[in-house]
């Protein structure tokens, strides 16, 4: 009854939605529009930003290598860091939906309740478990394991790591939802029919879901390859991703237009990864769900 | 009913480990009685929970991220809630681009909005301002407000506001008296979920943060690039425990996990 008695009205919807519309027109659409025509314009050292406009600053960044390096490190980092996420969250989001209450509660809050604890207080917890002079160091030289401090900061171990802490909650979110879709009866069916335990997850939790781990997979990456704070405290200075890049020419160097350019590309490349997975979920997806 | 073998219990148990080691070790090294990082084994001290006292910054900074957060949220919420009644209720020409447009800052990378929100302040001559920032949050914010009071909405029965308008109620008493208080769980689990959102943003806010306007997060982001220091850690485990009771809170009212997992 209530959907199908929607209101046909034109001016109300339209004036209800008018406040938010407003400002997302003047706080959203008009900044981003601004960051792309910045993105066109040139900088020199001692003037500042020109008016003109060429496409140099992504010939730039499409040219040098320097670009090319810090591209390939924060795909091949959201790569990595999605992989690993797709690895340890798929299971565990399995052993949480077959654990009972309270139990189950408790660990799901405990797992997803870190989303909710500064990504800042989180980096810095793994930058003293992982530091020169932290803990996991340290203890591993007290019981005589290692002899040398051993150095995760600074690395990309370290980055992917932390990254994976901080961003592995949302695969388990994404696994836990299909699992909520699948039928316990099914799983039985195939036990009583003689299947191990192993052929079981394979042939029937794998395929159910597989659509789960890739939505994960593709909120993962997409924040992964956008991701600042982390890969800036772990990475430091000399591991730039793309993000501490657009930071530096925005705050440090001051060249705002290659700065937008940088940003723009990485909204680009963002929103072409989100939609071609979308069309391939969808396609490969369609005749089982649909 | 099926249970876990002891190899899975075995995966489940390094895994909380995983997710739960950084979190203890910044809260025991809070409690360090050294001048560094470190243990606190020759006992517990408090020495750098007082510390915080002792750095106005920071204590300066944390109000102006409650501050931010509170109107961010509440700004948001003012505007997702008729938003939201508009989409859920009215079948109109750009209803779904409208949602879309509306969900459309959670697809943005929080640096290129960062990029964005810079230039534009530059350009208007709102830089380093509260108003300024405050709005920039709504944005951020907005996409997590509209996601719970859509979910409310969509759900709602509208039998007992027909039954108020037919009694003569006025379109505004309808919506106080009976619409709002129907969907009060999504819009209050809405509330909170944006006010932790916005007091836990940095990277966005790294960008247009003036010495004035530095947030909580931003100063300890521009503290932990210069040294890490206990003095990070005795804050951090301050936040830790008023997050964890916000979370209480919020279980209380709307249930985490509907939050977290986003089935409202």
């Amino acid at each position: 009854m209530s959907r199908g008695s929607a209101a046909k009205g034109w001016i109300p919807p339209y004036l209800l939605s008018a406040p938010a519309l407003v400002l997302y027109l003047a706080m959203l659409g008009v900044p981003m529009l601004l960051t792309f025509v910045l993105s066109f314009n040139a900088y020199d050292f001692n003037q500042g930003i020109l008016p003109s406009y060429s496409l140099d600053n992504y010939i730039e960044i499409v040219t040098d290598s320097y670009f090319h390096e810090i591209f390939a490190r924060t795909f091949g980092l959201a790569l990595l860091v999605t992989v690993i996420c797709a690895l340890i969250g798929a299971p565990e989001a399995y052993v949480l939906s077959r654990m009972h209450n309270p139990w189950r509660s408790f660990f799901l809050v405990v797992i997803l309740g870190p989303l909710l604890i500064s990504v800042i207080v989180r980096t810095l917890g793994w930058a003293l478990l992982i530091g020169g002079s932290g803990v996991i160091s340290s203890t591993l030289q007290s019981i005589g394991v290692i002899d040398e401090p051993f150095q995760l900061m600074f690395t990309f171990t370290g980055m992917t790591i932390a990254l994976v802490h901080v961003l592995v909650p949302f695969m388990v979110i994404a696994v836990w939802a299909s699992l909520q879709k699948l039928d316990p009866a099914v799983e039985d069916a195939g036990l009583s029919l003689g299947a191990s335990q192993f052929t079981v997850l394979r042939r029937i939790v794998l395929p159910q879901v597989m659509p789960g781990v890739l939505s994960g997979s593709m909120i993962v990456f997409a924040l992964t390859a956008s991701a600042f704070a982390t890969p800036a405290i772990i990475g430091g200075r000399r591991l730039k991703v793309v993000a501490t890049t657009a930071y530096d020419e925005f705050l440090n160097t001051l060249n705002w237009p290659l700065g937008a350019a940088i940003a723009v590309v990485l909204l680009i490349a963002n929103i072409v990864i989100i939609a071609s997975y979308n069309r391939f979920i969808e396609r490969k997806y369609a005749q089982v769900f649909g | 009913m099926k249970t876990n073998g002891p190899l899975a219990l075995i995966f489940h148990t390094l895994f909380v480990i995983f997710i739960l080691a950084p979190l203890a070790i910044v809260c025991v090294v809070a409690f360090t009685d050294k001048g560094y990082l470190s243990l606190p084994t020759d006992g517990a001290s408090l020495r750098w929970f007082r510390a915080i006292l002792e750095n106005p910054d920071f204590i300066d900074s944390f109000w102006i991220s409650l501050y931010l957060a509170l109107g961010a949220a509440t700004i948001a919420l003012a505007i997702a809630i008729p938003a939201s009644l508009a989409v859920v209720r009215y079948r109109f020409p750009g209803r779904e681009g409208l949602t879309a447009f509306f969900l459309s800052p959670l697809m943005i990378p929080h640096v290129v909005l960062g990029v964005a929100f810079l230039r534009f302040f530059t350009e208007i001559g709102l830089t380093g301002t509260m108003l300024g920032l405050t709005f920039t949050h709504v944005i951020i914010v907005m996409p997590y407000a509209l996601r719970l009071v859509l979910a409310a909405a969509s759900g709602l029965d509208r039998d007992a506001e027909r039954a108020a308008q037919s009694l003569g109620a006025s379109a505004f008493t309808v919506f106080r008296r009976i619409t709002l208080p129907l969907i009060l769980p999504g819009v209050a689990g809405g509330w909170v979920l944006a006010f932790i959102t916005s007091f836990d943003e940095v990277t966005m806010t790294v960008f247009v943060a003036s010495p004035s306007t530095t947030t909580l997060p931003v100063r300890m982001y521009n503290h932990i690039a210069q040294t890490i220091d206990p003095l990070l850690a005795s804050i951090s485990t301050v936040l830790i425990v008023i997050t964890v009771i916000l979370m209480v809170v919020l279980d209380r009212i709307y249930g985490l996990d509907k939050i977290l997992i986003g089935k409202g």
